[in-house]
């Protein structure tokens, strides 16, 4: 008699994407943490780079754990967002979206999109580069050539904007994808107002931090 | 052609077990091979169309609108009655028959409402287990409220939406059936013409209205629960598609037309502001439970308000006249629709009116607010004397009770009713007249069925409130399903029966024909315009009150407008498809022959009785005079080609459980 | 008030249709959105012209059967109403107004501004229903006591009048709090227990069958219902439908 979607539900879907996204978020808020050390204290940082780098558990199971989610994430974003393109085939000669729901949440799909232009850009800053001298090269450790190779990176005043401009669209996209995602695994109550709340302060201080981050880096230089 | 009521004999209170006890039924194997019609799917429609699929027969139902869903039971506000008794408060099946026979003027069948009291009870039963959310109280157990015109508390609701859940409720029973394949939907459809075959109902002509195509349906028997005729007056409560044409078909196919007179005028309607006006909207008889009507005592008040220099707050108590407190002590703003809407026209034609118009009175919350606030200070144990507090906590309660009638009201009116009272106005809302039927819900024509409103039977010269809803449902879930049995036994092994038939040629001709005339009359008038003039006519002739002068002058006037309107009316765009100007004509042109047999009807009823207020008959006090001597009977019209030819056929009423006294609510 | 109108016009579903403008005059304030459109209906009719085709029956916000995008909104610029409570007096002299119709591929149009929303109905044949048979022996109404809590809240589901008005204002055409307001009225009674899981993954099924949008939680469809149906139901759903899955 009943029809269970598991796996290919309009709902399935959206809990997916909720799912994949709060766990995209916990991530975000660990790199936040390591990368602030980054302003205090340059050995601090080195050690915890360090130990995230070389621990097998981190870059062998967590870490292909968390590239699945963010395909996953941006791939299920796009399939959504066509699927739902194609609900409107004729669209609306005036539309005011404005009038009932915010720019951040009719335009996950943008702040989403560069918020996947700027990871290539991180992965070629960042990632890429780590994974050929691990993996590609086999260098040697070197437990304290972290901090160097960031601050290096925010020499550059055109990245450092590219940067910052990409937090700002991450934050919008934390806005909404925060409270959004708690709503889509059904958690609608008398803590979604203290949740929303939490929300908002985390999609404008992660960001800002980075922001921070990348400034501070790059002025102090 | 003598009427056979079909009545049951026996003591009232055993008449519908014994009948059911004693009708014949069809085998479930049987049902199967049985097809029936069902025309409308509001209450009484819908929950037929619901029951009788789970009973195993092959529905096909049909509507104008673009789902069940619309039909305008869905607009019903205040309950539904039964005589649960769950308040103690000494309800009961014997009570709620008197009250509803007393309600309407002692002009109602007798055995025919005492079944519907009887089952009354089952209708909670099954919509509560449907999941209609009805009011409950802070134990998790039902509440109610009262309604005009009975001295019990037996009124289950749903805040004001109590039709639309128990319609959806209905509406869900069906989708239940049309998931199995047991129903047949035909919505934006509608019935033009009825198919007689061999002296019974067998099928009906029906406009596809999305593509304009003419179709044919047969059946072993048809059932009308199309609703009331209240838009001939044109203006009216009902719905701008609520149409009489599937009822008025089937009278000009045989079926008898029963008091078409009594028409119910309802006192608390949102009052006309302008020549624009399409419909009036209905704001609850339950408001009438906490609001007190009132006009001004002295008329230069009255004239002050009108005209802007005065405000109803203004007005002290000693100025104010609550008139139906004043003239009714026992039930007060309780008294049923007709007396109250009476007495507003009183009112108001004495010059003491509150809106620019004149016709108005005042629905004032002001006591209540101020009741209910007092209390819940108290219960919280705050300050009795800080008013702010008391009209917030009262206004709260208020709210909680009628939020949406209020919100309603600003939204239209554009002010707020919190603050300053309601103004309201009566206006035609319900019709207690209908196709005639028997105890079985028969018309005159066998196989043809009219249920819920579109009946005569239950509510006798004037309906009480909440009682429509009770009557939808108990025809279409509870009775029908019995009586239509009983019908359809001798045709089981009949087989499906085919639309090639020439009695189906016949039907789908005229109905082409009809349509045909409409288009290529080039005439220089709307619809609309016809049906404005027509309602006009209604209401200033054959309204509220009426005399025979105006009665006589509005059927000669009527008559000519139906010739003009043949002559000059204009319907655009093609019958080929989706014609919504179209639709309109069809269904006009029958409100234009039904409104001059009301009027006939309304002069030949040389008595007042509930909603039907003829100004030579009153009592020195203006209450309604009835005549039981020479009018206690049904008058059922048969249509011999034009309604002026109408002829009168008579089932007299007799009361064998109800002393006939004068109505009194003083 | 003098107004200029912006309307689509579609002679049928094949036809590509477009919009179309207009001028009217005389429109007082006190008229309802409706009335307005009637009397350019009488304009267009005397004129020798095709009236423009809505929706429309209560006239009074309860049936559901008035839609019309106005202005880039559901219903138009009022909240809390339908087009057929909305009132000219919410609109300036000289204003243009724009008048489309609900527009989403689960709704095709049928002509003008009227549209075929039978896919809502298909999903409630899914499982819009308590299954219990009408022949009045059911038990008393009273014996199932409802907290009164779960029975207002079933309540505000239940008043969903199913007019689209989320679908049509929804960027995605979603029609999650339509389906949710059914399947919460149910979920929050007891009589709706048996048959909950079935219920859900049905309707929810047949939802996506009939090529709705995704819920991005934008949360338009709450503001521009006309009922003021709320996202919680929404999450309600969510929350059945998982756990349906996982039973069911």
């Amino acid at each position: 008699m009943a029809k269970s979607g598991l796996l290919k539900s309009s709902i399935a879907k959206k809990v997916a994407m909720a799912l994949s996204g709060l766990f995209l978020m916990l991530f975000l808020a660990q790199h936040f943490l390591i990368n602030m050390t980054s302003v205090i204290s340059a050995d601090v940082f080195n050690a915890i780079s360090h130990f995230m780098g070389t621990n097998p558990l981190v870059q062998f199971v967590i870490q292909p754990i968390l590239i699945v989610g963010v395909v996953f994430h941006f791939i299920m974003g796009f399939v959504l967002d066509i699927q739902n393109r194609k609900a409107r085939p004729v669209s609306y000669a005036s539309y005011n979206g404005a009038a009932n729901a915010s720019w951040a949440s009719r335009n996950m799909i943008i702040s989403g999109s560069v918020i996947l232009a700027f990871l290539a850009l991180h992965f070629y800053d960042f990632w890429f580069p780590e994974m050929v001298y691990k993996y590609v090269e086999f260098n040697p450790a070197d437990e304290t050539r972290y901090f160097h190779e960031l601050a290096e990176k925010f020499v550059n005043p055109v990245r450092t904007g590219l940067y910052s401009l990409s937090f700002v669209l991450l934050s919008l996209h934390l806005r909404h994808g925060f409270s959004s995602s708690f709503q889509s695994v059904g958690q609608n109550n008398k803590y979604t107002k203290g949740m929303k709340n939490f929300g908002l302060w985390f999609s404008v201080i992660v960001p800002l931090g980075f922001v921070f981050i990348a400034l501070f880096h790059h002025f102090n230089h | 052609m003598a009427l056979d009521s079909k009545i049951p004999h026996g003591p009232i209170a055993d008449k519908w077990t014994n009948y059911k006890d004693h009708i014949n039924l069809v085998n479930p194997a049987n049902k199967r091979n049985l097809d029936i019609i069902v025309v409308g799917t509001g209450l009484a429609g819908g929950s037929a169309a619901a029951t009788l699929a789970e009973l195993g027969y092959n529905v096909k139902a049909f509507c104008f609108q673009d789902s069940p869903r619309r039909a305008h039971s869905i607009a019903a506000q205040g309950g539904i009655n039964a005589a649960k008794n769950y308040k103690g408060d000494g309800d009961s099946v014997y009570r709620l028959f008197y009250d509803t026979v007393k309600g309407g003027d002692y002009r109602a069948r007798e055995a025919n409402v005492h079944r519907l009291a009887e089952v009354s009870t089952n209708i909670i039963d099954q919509c509560v287990a449907q999941g209609v959310p009805l009011a409950r109280e802070y134990g998790g157990l039902l509440d109610n409220r009262s309604f005009g015109g009975t001295l019990v508390s037996r009124t289950f609701y749903a805040q004001g939406q109590t039709g639309q859940q128990l319609l959806l409720g209905a509406y869900s029973a069906m989708n239940r059936q049309i998931g199995r394949g047991k129903i047949k939907m035909y919505n934006r459809h509608e019935m033009l013409e009825l198919v007689i075959i061999d002296g019974k109902a067998r099928g009906i002509i029906a406009r596809n209205l999305v593509t304009g195509e003419i179709e044919r349906h047969s059946a072993h028997a048809v059932v009308i629960g199309s609703g009331g005729y209240g838009n001939v007056f044109f203006l009216s409560t009902n719905a701008m598609g609520s149409n009489a044409t599937a009822a008025w078909k089937i009278h000009k196919k045989g079926a008898f037309f029963a008091n078409p007179c009594y028409t119910q005028i309802h006192p608390t309607c949102i009052p006309v502001s302008g020549d624009h006006q399409s419909k009036l909207t209905l704001m609850s008889e339950s408001l009438r439970n906490d609001g007190r009507i009132w006009v001004p005592a002295k008329l230069e008040d009255a004239q002050a308000i009108r005209e802007g220099k005065k405000k109803a707050t203004d007005l002290a108590e000693a100025d104010r006249d609550y008139f139906l407190e004043r003239r009714y002590p026992a039930f007060g703003n309780l008294v049923p629709r007709d007396v109250a809407s009476r007495a507003a026209k009183e009112r108001c034609d004495a010059g003491f009116g509150v809106n620019k118009t004149g016709e108005a009175v005042y629905l004032d919350f002001a006591a209540a607010i101020k009741r209910y606030g007092t209390e819940a200070v108290y219960v919280k144990g705050l300050d009795a004397n800080d008013t702010k507090l008391v009209t917030k906590l009262g206004t709260e309660i208020v709210k909680s009770k009628y939020g949406n009638l209020f919100q309603m009201y600003y939204k239209i009116v554009d002010e707020d009713p919190y603050t300053s009272p309601m103004m309201i106005y009566p206006a035609v809302h319900y019709t207690m007249g209908g196709t005639w039927v028997d105890y079985n819900l028969m018309t005159t024509i066998p196989g043809c069925f009219s249920i819920g409103e579109s009946n005569f039977s239950d509510h006798g010269a004037n309906r009480l409130g909440a009682s429509a809803l009770m009557q939808g449902l108990a025809d279409g879930y509870f009775v029908l399903p019995y009586t239509i049995g009983d019908y359809l036994a001798p045709d089981i092994k009949m087989g499906e029966i085919s639309t090639d038939r020439p009695e189906f040629d016949e039907a789908e001709k005229s109905v082409k024909e009809l349509i045909a005339n409409f288009m290529n009359n080039k005439g220089t008038h709307s619809v609309d315009h016809f049906h404005k003039k027509l309602g006009k006519i209604m209401w200033d002739k054959v309204g509220m009150a009426r005399n025979e002068k105006g009665l006589n002058e509005a059927i000669v006037e009527i008559a000519a407008l139906r010739e003009e309107f043949y002559k000059d009316v204009r319907v655009p765009g093609t019958d080929k498809g989706f014609n919504q100007e179209l639709e309109k004509a069809i269904r006009v042109a029958d409100f234009l022959e039904l409104g001059e047999l009301f009027a006939k009807d309304a002069l030949h009823r040389k008595e007042s009785c509930g909603g039907h207020f003829r100004e030579e008959y009153q009592t020195e006090e203006g209450e309604a005079l009835r005549d039981d001597e020479n009018f206690a009977y049904v008058a059922a019209w048969e249509y011999k080609g034009k309604p002026s030819d109408a002829v009168l056929h008579k089932e007299p009423l007799v009361y064998e459980n109800i002393k006939l006294v004068q109505r009194s609510y003083k | 008030m003098k107004l200029t109108l912006k309307i689509w016009r579609q002679k049928n579903a094949q036809d590509k249709g477009a919009m179309v403008d207009y001028k009217i005059d005389g429109i007082e304030p006190d008229m309802s959105f409706l009335e307005m459109l009637d009397v350019f209906n009488e304009q267009q009719i005397n004129a020798g012209e095709e009236p423009v085709a809505f929706d429309h029956d209560c006239r009074e916000g309860i049936c559901g059967m008035c839609s019309l995008f106005i202005n880039g909104e559901a219903h138009g610029p009022d909240r809390g109403v339908t087009t057929c409570q909305l009132h000219m007096r919410m609109f300036k002299d000289g204003d243009t107004i724009t008048i489309e119709p609900f527009r989403a591929a689960a709704f095709p149009v049928v002509k003008d501004l009227v549209v075929d929303r039978s896919s809502f109905d298909r999903i409630q044949h899914a499982g819009g229903f308590i299954s219990v048979n009408t022949s009045g022996n059911t038990i008393d109404a009273n014996t199932i006591p409802v907290n009164k809590k779960d029975a207002d809240a079933a309540f505000d589901a239940a008043t969903c009048i199913g007019c689209g008005a989320c679908v049509a204002t929804c960027k995605n055409s979603s029609a999650m709090l339509f389906v949710a307001a059914k399947v919460s009225q149910f979920a929050l009674l007891p009589q709706g227990q048996v048959e909950a899981v079935d219920r859900v993954l049905n309707m929810v099924s047949q939802m996506d069958d009939e090529g709705f949008g995704n819920c991005t939680n934008t949360g338009a469809c709450e503001v521009e219902c006309p009922k003021g149906i709320s996202l919680e139901n929404i999450a309600r759903m969510n929350r059945e439908y998982m756990s349906a899955s996982l039973k069911g």
